[in-house]
């Protein structure tokens, strides 16, 4: 299937070339550059070659690509037009419908859309889009559409070296290509409309080295709860993370953007991967990559965006993933996660009382019992998608686990493609067949059960394995109940109709 | 945006650490298209049962709780979604500030721009100032100016705060309108950027 977008309208030169290329010849701006006082990191290298200004100790950096959707664009819509500003840059926007679109029927277009709030948030995005003179925008049904944050890379928008931004806190995933991403209100949202640029504190830097191989049912969803688990929902908070080491090097750029894109549930604003020859392979031939002279220029500049040898980090730690189990979350927040051989904790060993009070009460809400196993708990429902788990790579993984077999009696069991290029691509190597045959329902795509905003939920008390990235009371429905895990233990836990050891089904 | 100097009034206690914005502001209520109407979908989920009638339980429900202005509350509070409508959602609700050990730093930085004050104050602080918002007379005061907060026994805390943000909230100041100011700027940044350009690798004799 050709896909061509409308290059002409877009100019993707990103600050960092742009900075480079006024260093080689000398140019002003290259004088104040990173290379001065100390070996900056993969942070500083595009910090420094976005900064426009500082007010006092706030940095101004420019934004490269703006990505938006119809849930926290409205609003700064409205700001703007309410206060007689224009849209600065719009062809620096690309806008999708993800956040509220049902998963199927999506041909008939709005009129298929029955909640009447969603229809009209759907509808406004068009509109505004439209009035904004915004020129790259997917809408529902459109094979090019999906989530937000599957969208950017498969299309080639998501580069390195870009700072990136979108009203989303899991925008953290284009981090996976060596891009400053991250997530950020709706007033924000206005901000970067109105001025092309965004207002920022410098964070620490925290490098985070994955190591060693993994054993087989082991992949970066369990990395990155593994690392949650060791440092907590706020670990993160006031760091970016730059993730490296062997076994980060050996992902494909799906599994770097499941890590990258839970780096905000350990509470960091962003998570970088600096780009490698796998960027290249993924970026290449890409609708929005540089083709041709411009292609060759990047992938010269590129690599160089890694951090310098001996660069500074203000914290390191390293996680030897030989040792790392598939990882489940029994609890209401990422941090509760145990191995598949964990059990679920006492809040009586706990000396913390905050700890213990949200414990309990995670138990309570869970309705486990302290110190029983993870392993086995019944469950209801099976979702598999999202923006860490919806794409093709995640497909396959538990389309491999549950060819052949069958979801086990009573589980409804629902697999959500991370967009219509996922979809298109999973439906010509015949993924849907294997999830269809296997009782499994198979969706259009969107964000879906992630959070629940469209028909797609949990019911009070439903147990659900799910490939999402967040277990927050009533995140899939009130009342609904959420363990994380990967997607080949998503699909173990379907077939078994319980919480189980995928790796007692692979080997 | 309405501006913030000083102001005394109930604190409410919410303890318990990682509150996250699902549950400040649940999903159902992600469909508005406006910035206001919110105060009812505040801890929805939490305040009201599946028929919209008031628990009881619930501390935002009950006398004087229900006419709090502040929140004392636990670390990490606000993580997870950026949704801005969380605070949205505390603003209408009349809440303008919160207190706690720590924040998220998307919701950190959402309060700035809409006019309500985070302060993050050490743990042992926090959790007194939880004890004290269960007395009888739970009125906290808030001085931005000198940075402090005054807690029911009058034991005054100072917290910190960057000034720009200090003077943005103190003058209800627009951040787009102080960084449009400056336009200039992003503008001759711009042209370099836009420009076509061949990048020469370094080293590389062109």
């Amino acid at each position: 299937m050709a896909v061509v977008l409308r290059r002409a309208s877009i100019v993707w030169t990103t600050a960092y070339q742009a900075f480079h290329a006024d260093k080689n010849r000398g140019g002003e701006r290259g004088t104040r550059g990173f290379l001065i006082t100390f070996m900056p990191t993969l942070y500083d290298k595009i910090w420094n070659s976005h900064r426009v200004f500082s007010d006092e100790d706030v940095d101004v950096l420019y934004v490269d690509l703006h990505l938006i959707h119809e849930v926290t664009s409205p609003q700064a819509f409205a700001g703007l037009r309410s206060a007689g500003r224009r849209l600065r840059r719009p062809d620096r926007v690309l806008a999708v419908a993800d956040h509220n679109v049902p998963t199927a029927g999506q041909i008939q277009g709005l009129s298929g859309v029955a909640d009447p709030e969603s229809r009209h948030q759907l509808q406004l995005l068009k509109q505004n889009v439209s009035e904004a003179g915004i020129k790259v925008s997917f809408e529902m049904g459109d094979v090019r559409n999906g989530i937000v944050h599957v969208v950017g890379p498969e299309q080639g928008f998501t580069q390195p070296g870009m700072i990136i931004v979108c009203g989303d806190s899991h925008t953290s995933t284009h981090g996976a290509f060596g891009a400053l991403a991250y997530g950020i209100g709706t007033s924000e949202v206005e901000h970067v409309f109105a001025t092309q640029s965004i207002r920022q504190r410098k964070s620490l830097n925290m490098r985070v080295l994955f190591e060693g191989i993994p054993c087989v049912g082991v992949g970066p969803k369990d990395y990155i709860l593994a690392l949650i688990a060791k440092i907590g929902t706020s670990g993160g908070s006031g760091f970016v993370l730059e993730y490296g080491g062997s076994a980060i090097e050996s992902l494909s750029m799906e599994g770097r953007m499941t890590i990258c894109n839970m780096t905000i549930e350990c509470g960091a604003r962003a998570g970088l991967i600096a780009p490698d020859s796998t960027t290249l392979r993924y970026l290449k031939g890409k609708p929005a990559a540089p083709r041709d002279a411009a292609w060759e220029d990047a992938k010269a500049s590129w690599p160089r965006l890694a951090s310098d040898s001996d660069a500074r980090f203000d914290r390191e730690i390293a996680l030897d993933v030989t040792t790392v189990q598939p990882m489940v979350t029994w609890g209401t927040s990422p941090e509760d996660v145990v191995g598949i051989s964990g059990t679920i904790p006492d809040p009586k060993m706990c000396d913390k009382p905050e700890k213990r009070l949200q414990l309990e009460r995670a138990i309570h809400y869970m309705g486990l019992s302290a110190g029983s196993p993870i392993e086995g708990v019944p469950i209801d429902r099976v979702f598999i998608g999202s923006c860490t788990n919806g794409r093709i790579e995640d497909l396959r993984a538990a389309a491999s686990v549950v060819k052949g077999r069958h979801a086990a009696s009573g589980i409804r069991a629902m697999v959500v493609p991370g967009s219509g290029m996922v979809k298109a691509q999973a439906e010509r190597e015949g993924l849907n067949r294997i999830f269809s045959d296997a009782g499994f329902l198979w969706r259009e795509p969107g964000c879906s059960m992630c959070l629940a905003m469209n028909a797609d939920r949990l019911e009070a008390g439903e147990r659900c394995a799910s490939t999402s990235n967040r277990n927050f009371e009533g995140r899939q429905g009130r009342g609904g109940r959420t363990h994380l895990m990967s997607p080949v233990m998503a699909a173990a836990a379907a077939i078994e109709g319980k919480i189980v050891d995928v790796r007692n089904i692979l080997s | 945006m309405r501006t913030l100097t000083h102001f005394s009034g109930i604190g409410a206690p919410l303890p318990g650490s990682n509150i996250d914005t699902d549950q400040i502001l649940p999903k159902q209520f992600l469909k508005v298209v406006e910035r206001t109407g919110l105060a009812r979908a505040l801890f929805y989920d939490q305040r009201f049962d599946e028929n919209g009638a008031a628990k009881p339980g619930f501390v935002l429900n009950t006398a004087p709780y229900d006419k709090a202005c502040i929140l004392v509350t636990g670390e990490n509070f606000a993580c997870g979604s950026s949704r801005e409508h969380a605070v949205w959602a505390l603003i209408d609700f009349g809440i303008r500030c919160v207190i706690a050990p720590s924040f998220s730093e998307i919701f950190y930085s959402n309060s700035f721009n809409n006019g309500l004050l985070p302060i993050a104050l050490p743990l042992d602080t926090s959790r007194q100032l939880l004890r004290e918002s269960h007395s009888e007379q739970p009125t906290f005061t808030v001085d931005l100016p000198a940075q402090t907060v005054t807690s029911p026994s009058g034991a005054v805390f100072g917290f910190t705060i960057d000034s720009n943000r200090k003077r943005r909230l103190m003058l209800g100041l627009d951040e787009i309108a102080s960084t449009l100011e400056r336009i200039a700027e992003i503008e001759a940044f711009e042209r370099q950027l836009d420009r076509p350009s061949r990048y020469v690798p370094e080293g590389v004799a062109s």
